[in-house]
C-alpha cells in the first residue's frame, strides 16, 4: 500500500507491504537508522519515536497507521543550525550513553516525558522511563540528564 | 595541568545523540547494497534427533534465494584433530574431541534455538515466512536439565563421551580442614542462569568479492573473530577483513564471533551473494550465551571471636549444551575463591556438565562475581551462626594492608589494596550504625517494611591474561592530527575519548585532533580486544608508549628542524610545539615536526604486555527495604568503593560502576533464565526475562579511592566488572539481612517476592 509519512518535517512516500512497521519504514525506506529495534515485545523502547507529538515504539506501530502522521527521530532534534536540543546536550553532558543503542529511543522517550511534566521529580523521571531499557548505564546518569533539561528549560 | 584524571566528556556522544551509531545493521557498504536476509531455522526442541530436514516447500516461497542446512557444509576444512589442548583449565577454549560443537546441528539437536538451517531472502518479512516452511523431523530425546539430571546421566548428550561430565578438577575435601573451628555452616548456594542481553543483539553481515571475505561483525574483538573465522572456514586469515563498526553493547557474550555469524560469514562465500543478519530478541535469549549457572556447596569454619578458619568451595557449572569454555569459568571462580579475606584454609574443587540449554560463555565477570557470591553468602552465614556484626567478621579477616603482595591459597597473588580503610569508608559513607539502630528500631515495632544491611567485600583479577597484551599504533600526520590504531576494541566503554586523553597528556596535542579507530583487520591486523577489565591498563598503555616513541622520534626531528641539539630541545605540553629552552622563538609544530619525517613518516608502533594481572578491590553496601507482608523489596540506597587504581577519567569509571551495580542488582532481586522440566525456555523475550529499569533502581552513591597499580606506568586496574561483583552479594545479603530476624539466613538469587515470602514464611513455621 501507498504510505506517506512526514518525517523529521520531509514528506516520505512510498509502497510498502501492508504489514511494514513503521520502524522499518522509518529505517529501510526513510534511510533513518538511528532508530533502533531493540527487542520484539515492545519492552525495551530502543525504537521510541514522536508520533504526532507523543511517544511512541515505532515497533508496535504499523506504517499504515502512520499514514499521514508526522514522525520525528532523534535525526530530527537538533535545530537546523546543529544546535543540540536541550535533551540531547544533557545527556552528553551527564554522560548518560555508553553504547548508544539505546540512546535514540531513551532521548526521544525523556523528549516526551518532559513535554508532559516539565518539572519532573526524580522518582517520577524514573517511573517515566521504565518503558525505556538500558543495559550500559544502570539509568543513573540518564535522569540525572533528564533533570538537568528539566531545570535548564525552567531556568530559560 | 595534565588532563588525565580529569572529568573529560566523550568525544563520542555527539554522534551518538543526533545521528545515532553505525551498528551492523545500519552498514551501508556498496557491497551490502544488495545483500540477502539471513533467517535461521532454529530447534524447536531441547534435545532430539535429527531424522530429515524438508526444505522445498520454503525454497518455492516468495523472495528465497537459498535455504542452506547442514548437508550444505561440504565445502569447509575438516574440524581440527582434538590436540587435548583445548579446553584447559587456564584457558577460555571450547572443548574438542567427543564435545566439538558444529555449525548447523547435524544429526542432533541440543538446546531450544540450536541453528538447524539458514533461508537467505531479499527482505526480512520474507524469512520469517520461509522460516517457517523448513520442516524438520525430530525425534524427541529425554532432556538434561539441572546438575542432577546431568550428573545421573540417564540421558547423554554426547554419547560418545560416555558421561555428561566435561571436566573434573580440584583437590578432594580434607577431612582435616575444619579441625579446630568452634562453628561450621553449610549451605548449598545457585548462582542462577543469565542472559547477558546486550541492547543490540547479535548480528553480522558479509560479503565475498574476488576471492576476499569481508565480515561486519557485532563483536568485542574483531582480530579474534578474524581468527576463528579463518580457522572454520579454512581461509587464509588475510583473506578475511574482520570490521566492528559501533557495538551495542558486549558484557562478555561477543567474545570473538560465534556458530551463528560463522554461519552468516559462511553462506556469503558458499552463495555469493552478500548477506545480513541482525538477531530477534527472542533469538538473542534463546541462542546467545547465557552466563553464571553455578551451584555451589559452600563449607566455611571458624572460632566464635570471628576468625574463620576455613573454607571450601565446591561447584557444579552447568556449561549448557556445549562446553564452550571449557573449564574456565570454575577455574576463574576456583582462583579468587579465598575473596579479600586471609583464611588459613580454602579449598576448591569442580565439575562441569552439559545440559540441553543455551552454551554457557563469559557475562559481566566470567567467574568472579560467583566466587565473591559464594565467599560473601558465606561469611555472612558464619557471622550470622556466631551472633557478630557481618562487617565486625569481615574487618577481622580482610587481608591487612601490610600484607601485600599476598598469595592466597587458591594460587592468587593480589598485588595492592586497602581493604579495610574500603569497607571502613563505605561504613562511614553510610551511616552504618545508624542504619543499624533504625533497623532496630523497626524489628522492635514489628513494622511491615524491615530494614535490611548487606555487605560485600571483594577483590578480582583484572586483565588475567596480561602476557598477551594489546596493541597501538600512533601516526603523527603533517597537519598536526594524530591517528591512533587500538587493537583494543569500544562498545560503549569511552576508548576514543581515552586515548585521546593520553595523546594529549603526553603529546600536548588537543584530543580534539586525535582520531581514535579500531575494530578493522585490515587496518589493525594484530589485537586483541576488550574483556576482563584489560583495555586501559594493557590498551590505554600501549597508546602511551606509542606516544612516548613518538615523542623521541619528535625530539630527534624538532632538533634537526630548529638547528639544536637534542638536549636543548623541551616539549611544551601547552601548546604542543617543540621549542629550544630558553628561545621560545625557536619552535617548532607538531605538524612541521611530522613533515621533517618524509616518507617514513611520524609513527610508533607497540605491543605492550605485562608479565601479571591487577587486582582491583572495594566494598559495596546495599539498603533494602523488606514488605514482610508481600516479599517485595525495594532497593533504597547502593554506596561502594571501588579501587581500580589511579583513575584515567572518573566520568568513564563512574559509568562504568553504574552500569554493573544496576546488573548486579538484577542478578539478586529480578533476573534468572528459566527452563522446564523438557528444556523450553520460559523467559524466552524481555517480558519474562526481567531486565532491571530505571523505576527499580535508586541513585547511586559512589564513593572514592585509589590505590594505584604498581606494575604498570599508568597505575590502572580494570574497572568494567566491579559492579556485577560486588553489588550482587551487596543486595542479596541486604534482603536475608533485612528479615533475618525472622530466622531467614538464605534465599537464593533472584530474591523475588515470592521467595522472599516463602522464605519468611518457612522460617516463622519452623519456630
Amino acid at each position: 500500500m501507498r504510505v506517506t509519512v512526514t518525517v523529521n518535517g520531509s514528506p516520505v512516500t512510498a509502497d510498502v507491504a501492508d504489514r511494514t512497521l513503521l520502524v522499518h519504514f522509518l529505517r529501510d525506506v526513510a534511510g533513518l537508522t538511528a532508530t533502533n529495534v531493540g527487542c520484539d515485545t515492545s519492552s525495551c523502547g530502543a525504537c521510541t519515536v514522536l508520533l504526532d507529538g507523543l511517544s511512541a515504539k515505532s515497533c508496535t506501530v504499523l506504517a499504515a497507521q502512520a499514514d499521514g502522521s508526522e514522525v520525528v527521530t532523534v535525526e530530527g532534534l537538533a535545530r537546523g543550525d546543529g544546535a543540540l536540543h536541550p535533551v540531547q546536550r544533557a545527556f552528553r553532558a551527564e554522560h548518560g550513553l555508553q553504547c548508544g543503542f539505546c540512546t535514540p529511543g531513551m532521548v526521544m522517550a525523556s523528549v516526551s516525558l518532559l513535554a508532559e511534566n516539565p518539572a519532573p521529580t526524580e522518582a517520577e523521571v524514573r517511573a517515566g522511563l521504565e518503558g525505556n531499557l538500558c543495559r550500559c548505564t544502570g539509568y543513573h546518569n540518564i535522569v540525572r540528564a533528564v533533570l538537568a533539561a528539566a531545570s535548564e528549560r525552567q531556568s530559560s | 595541568m595534565s588532563i588525565l584524571g580529569t572529568r573529560v566528556l566523550r568525544t563520542e556522544d555527539p554522534r551518538l545523540l543526533t545521528a545515532g551509531g553505525v551498528y551492523v545493521d545500519d552498514v551501508s557498504a556498496p557491497e551490502l547494497a544488495a545483500a540477502a536476509r539471513v533467517t535461521f531455522v532454529r530447534s524447536p526442541v531441547a534435545h532430539a534427533l535429527i531424522k530429515g530436514i524438508d526444505t522445498d516447500a520454503a525454497r518455492a516461497a516468495p523472495g528465497v534465494v537459498a535455504v542452506l542446512t547442514a548437508a550444505d557444509l561440504d565445502d569447509l576444512p575438516p574440524p581440527p584433530e582434538d590436540s587435548g589442548l583445548t579446553g584447559t583449565e587456564g584457558a577460555p577454549l571450547p572443548l574438542g574431541g567427543p564435545w566439538a560443537e558444529p555449525l548447523f546441528a547435524v544429526d542432533r539437536v541440543r538446546f531450544v534455538g540450536e541453528p538447524v538451517a539458514l533461508v537467505l531472502t531479499d527482505d526480512r518479512y520474507q524469512g520469517e515466512d520461509a522460516a517457517e516452511l523448513v520442516s524438520v523431523d525430530y525425534e524427541p530425546l529425554p532432556a538434561v536439565i539441572g546438575p542432577d539430571a546431568a550428573i545421573a546421566g540417564a540421558s547423554l548428550l554426547f554419547p560418545a563421551a560416555g558421561t555428561n561430565v566435561a571436566v573434573t578438577s580440584g583437590a578432594p575435601a580434607d577431612p582435616a580442614a575444619f579441625e579446630g573451628c568452634d562453628v561450621v555452616v553449610e549451605r548449598t548456594i545457585e548462582n542462577q542462569r543469565l542472559a547477558p542481553v546486550p541492547m543490540e543483539g547479535r548480528a553480522a553481515a558479509a560479503a565475498w568479492t574476488g576471492g576476499r571475505l569481508t565480515v561486519w561483525s557485532s563483536t568485542q574483538n574483531a582480530q579474534i573473530a578474524r581468527f576463528i573465522l579463518a580457522g572454520a572456514l579454512g581461509l587464509d586469515p588475510a583473506n578475511i577483513r574482520v570490521i566492528a563498526p559501533d557495538v551495542g553493547g558486549g558484557f562478555g557474550a561477543k567474545i570473538g564471533v560465534d556458530r551463528d555469524a560463522l554461519l552468516v560469514a559462511w553462506a556469503a562465500k558458499h552463495t555469493g551473494t552478500a548477506v545480513r543478519w541482525a538477531e530477534t530478541r527472542s533469538e538473542n535469549l534463546l541462542a546467545m550465551t547465557h552466563g553464571r549457572a553455578q551451584r555451589q556447596a559452600v563449607r566455611i569454619g571458624g572460632s566464635r571471636d570471628g576468625h574463620i578458619l576455613a573454607y571450601r568451595l565446591d561447584i557444579i557449572q552447568d556449561t549448557g549444551a556445549y562446553p564452550r569454555m571449557g573449564g574456565f569459568l570454575p577455574f576463574l571462580t576456583s582462583l579468587m575463591a579465598a575473596g579479600p579475606y586471609d583464611f588459613g584454609k580454602v579449598e576448591t574443587g569442580y565439575r562441569v556438565v552439559v545440559t540441553n540449554t543455551a552454551p554457557i560463555s563469559a557475562y559481566r565477570g566470567a567467574g568472579r562475581p560467583e566466587a565473591t557470591a559464594a565467599v560473601e553468602r558465606a561469611v555472612d552465614l558464619f557471622a550470622a551462626a556466631i551472633g557478630m556484626d557481618p562487617a565486625e567478621v569481615r574487618r577481622i579477616n580482610l587481608v591487612p594492608p601490610d600484607k601485600f603482595p599476598h598469595t592466597t591459597p587458591c594460587g592468587a597473588t593480589y598485588d595492592t589494596g586497602e581493604y579495610v580503610a574500603a569497607l571502613d569508608k563505605v561504613l562511614a559513607g553510610a551511616g552504618y550504625q545508624e542504619l543499624r539502630a533504625e533497623q532496630a528500631r523497626r524489628r522492635e515495632r514489628g513494622d511491615v517494611r524491615q530494614l535490611g544491611l548487606g555487605l560485600a567485600s571483594y577483590v578480582e583479577i583484572t586483565a588475567a591474561d596480561a602476557a598477551g597484551g594489546e596493541t597501538a599504533r600512533l601516526d603523527v600526520h603533517d597537519d598536526g592530527t594524530v591517528t591512533v590504531y587500538t587493537g583494543s576494541s569500544a562498545h560503549g566503554q569511552g576508548h576514543h575519548t581515552a586515548w585521546a586523553m593520553l595523546v594529549q597528556a603526553e603529546l600536548g596535542i588537543d584530543m580534539d585532533k586525535v582520531a581514535v579507530i579500531h575494530g578493522d583487520t585490515d587496518l589493525i591486523p594484530l589485537g586483541t580486544g576488550t574483556y576482563a577489565s584489560r583495555s586501559l591498563q594493557l590498551g590505554g598503555v600501549a597508546v602511551q608508549r606509542a606516544a612516548v616513541e613518538v615523542k623521541e622520534q619528535g625530539r630527534k626531528l624538532a632538533a634537526t628542524l630548529l638547528e639544536a641539539s637534542e638536549d636543548d630541545l623541551e616539549l611544551d605540553l601547552d601548546r604542543g610545539v617543540w621549542q629550544v629552552r630558553g628561545d621560545p622563538e625557536a619552535a617548532a609544530t607538531w605538524a612541521r615536526v611530522a613533515g621533517q619525517a618524509g616518507a617514513a613518516g611520524l609513527t610508533a608502533s607497540v605491543n605492550y604486555t605485562e608479565g601479571q594481572p591487577t587486582f582491583p578491590f572495594g566494598t559495596h553496601l546495599a539498603v533494602t527495604e523488606v514488605d514482610t507482608e508481600t516479599g517485595k523489596v525495594t532497593l533504597v540506597r547502593h554506596l561502594t568503593v571501588d579501587d581500580a587504581g589511579t583513575v584515567l577519567n572518573p566520568v568513564l569509571a563512574e559509568g562504568q560502576r553504574h552500569g554493573g551495580i544496576a546488573q548486579g542488582v538484577a542478578q539478586a532481586l529480578l533476573e534468572e533464565m528459566v527452563y522446564d522440566p523438557d528444556g523450553n525456555p520460559v523467559t524466552g523475550t524481555l517480558v519474562d526475562y526481567a531486565i532491571i529499569t530505571a523505576a527499580e533502581l535508586p541513585a547511586f552513591e559512589l564513593l572514592q579511592s585509589e590505590t594505584p597499580a604498581t606494575i604498570n606506568p599508568l597505575g590502572a586496574k580494570g574497572i568494567g566488572e566491579a559492579g556485577t561483583i560486588g553489588a550482587t552479594p551487596a543486595t542479596q545479603n541486604s534482603v536475608i539481612d533485612a528479615v533475618s530476624h525472622l530466622g531467614v539466613r538464605h534465599i537464593d538469587m533472584p530474591a523475588t517476592p515470592e521467595r522472599v515470602w516463602a522464605a519468611i514464611n518457612e522460617a516463622r513455621e519452623s519456630r
